[in-house]
């Protein structure tokens, strides 16, 4: 499991918290237009090792079956996952 | 069975922060996070983690999270901990989340306040070297030759002119119950060390070391490769302190070189061969007390 984005975000201030946030984990703002180059997996050469699951900084990759998958909501094309993958598996595509 | 990102739990618990691409201090709560599991209490003082984990209205933690004064992650720790005692609660971990400004100039004092108390709290400082949150000041964890907006490297003097304070050694000096060096370079050992001290009941201190790739100078995908090299040059160190015993995790047989880690960042640019010349034998002299003083 991991958090997501709530497909209803606040319009108006009744629906604004009154106390300093939603509870943990309301996400209603996506983090994908910091990005300039995105991570993509090739599934043929993963053998889910996991260590770019670990070492993303923002938790964006997460496990699916015995191979990882990435959130492109979150995922801000730092490029971490692509240096930390031993068997060149994360190649960064231009976002276009 | 010993924790790995096979075994760790797969809930993120710090998802969806504003934190820069790459940043390792990010890195570092979001490991600790995990290993800890949803019942923790996370509290954040002032710094980069609490102006990105908490961006009205959403909150990026997936647990219980706090925002402290600057001086006073320990201090709200021991409140924490005492208040969830008070009602009964006892299957929680209280985490403290500061940066090396809030923890060895800003924080310093509470944080003795409560290692004196044994206060049963996790106190965990990403050490990004110097005040990134509000744009790079230079902070007592800033290492020698470290140019920031507050210590600018110019003709005459180039960058900080002081070491870097030995928190670690400090903290473990007030004979702390557990007590451990990291760096996000090398997150297995770190995670080996949260698991361990949520085990230990006392209060436990942390200090990893995370790279900023913002205020450091280096590219966004370099942080994990920088955290490595750190420790393989010789400039950072994993070790252990616990029963009034040092342990030393991982002693590199050859350092690798110091120009290459320290050229690398944009920080460290204007360093002349002198300069590393007096980085290369603090480091020699430090492992020279490392290997006289700490166990294998």
């Amino acid at each position: 499991m991991k958090p997501y984005l709530r497909d209803h975000a606040p319009t108006s201030f009744d629906e604004i918290p009154d106390s300093t946030s939603y509870e943990a984990g309301y996400l209603v703002t996506k983090n994908a237009g910091w990005r300039s180059v995105r991570p993509v997996i090739d599934p043929d050469k993963c053998v889910g090792c996991l260590n770019c699951y670990l070492y993303c900084p923002d938790g964006v990759i997460f496990r699916q079956g015995d191979k990882v998958s990435v959130d492109y909501d979150f995922c801000k094309g730092c490029g971490i996952c692509q240096k930390i993958c031993r068997l060149g598996a994360i190649t960064m595509e231009e976002e276009k | 069975m010993a924790i790995s990102a096979k075994t760790i739990n797969e809930t993120e618990f710090f998802y969806g922060h504003k934190a820069c691409a790459g940043c390792g201090g990010s890195l570092a709560v979001k490991i600790a996070l995990k290993v800890l599991g949803e019942k923790s209490i996370a509290v954040v003082p002032a710094g980069c983690m609490s102006a990105v984990g908490f961006n009205y209205p959403q909150l990026c933690f997936g647990c219980n999270a706090i925002i402290s004064t600057f001086a006073g992650t320990a201090s709200m720790l021991t409140g924490v901990e005492a208040g969830l005692r008070a009602q009964g609660i006892t299957d929680f971990h209280a985490v403290g989340f500061a940066g090396d400004g809030g923890t060895a100039d800003i924080g310093i004092q509470a944080l003795s306040g409560a290692i004196d108390r044994n206060d049963d709290i996790l106190y965990i400082c990403y050490d990004n070297e110097a005040y990134m949150n509000t744009g790079i000041q230079k902070s007592s964890l800033t290492p020698f030759g470290a140019k920031t907006t507050t210590t600018p490297a110019g003709k005459n003097i180039r960058g900080n002119i002081r070491p870097k304070k030995n928190m670690f050694e400090i903290v473990a000096a007030h004979g702390i119950s557990y007590a451990a060096t990291a760096s996000v370079g090398y997150l297995p050992d770190f995670m080996k060390k949260v698991e361990k001290a949520k085990n230990i009941r006392g209060t436990k201190y942390i200090h990893i070391l995370a790279p900023c790739p913002t205020g450091w100078g280096a590219a966004a995908n370099e942080t994990v490769e920088l955290a490595k090299e750190v420790v393989d040059c010789g400039l950072w160190y994993l070790s252990e302190y616990e029963n009034g015993e040092f342990t030393i995790n991982n002693r590199p047989k050859e350092f690798t070189s110091v120009e290459h880690y320290l050229k690398r960042q944009s920080r460290f640019k204007h360093l002349t061969d002198e300069d590393i010349e007096i980085i290369t034998n603090a480091r020699d002299k430090k492992w020279e007390y490392i290997d006289k003083h700490f166990a294998k």
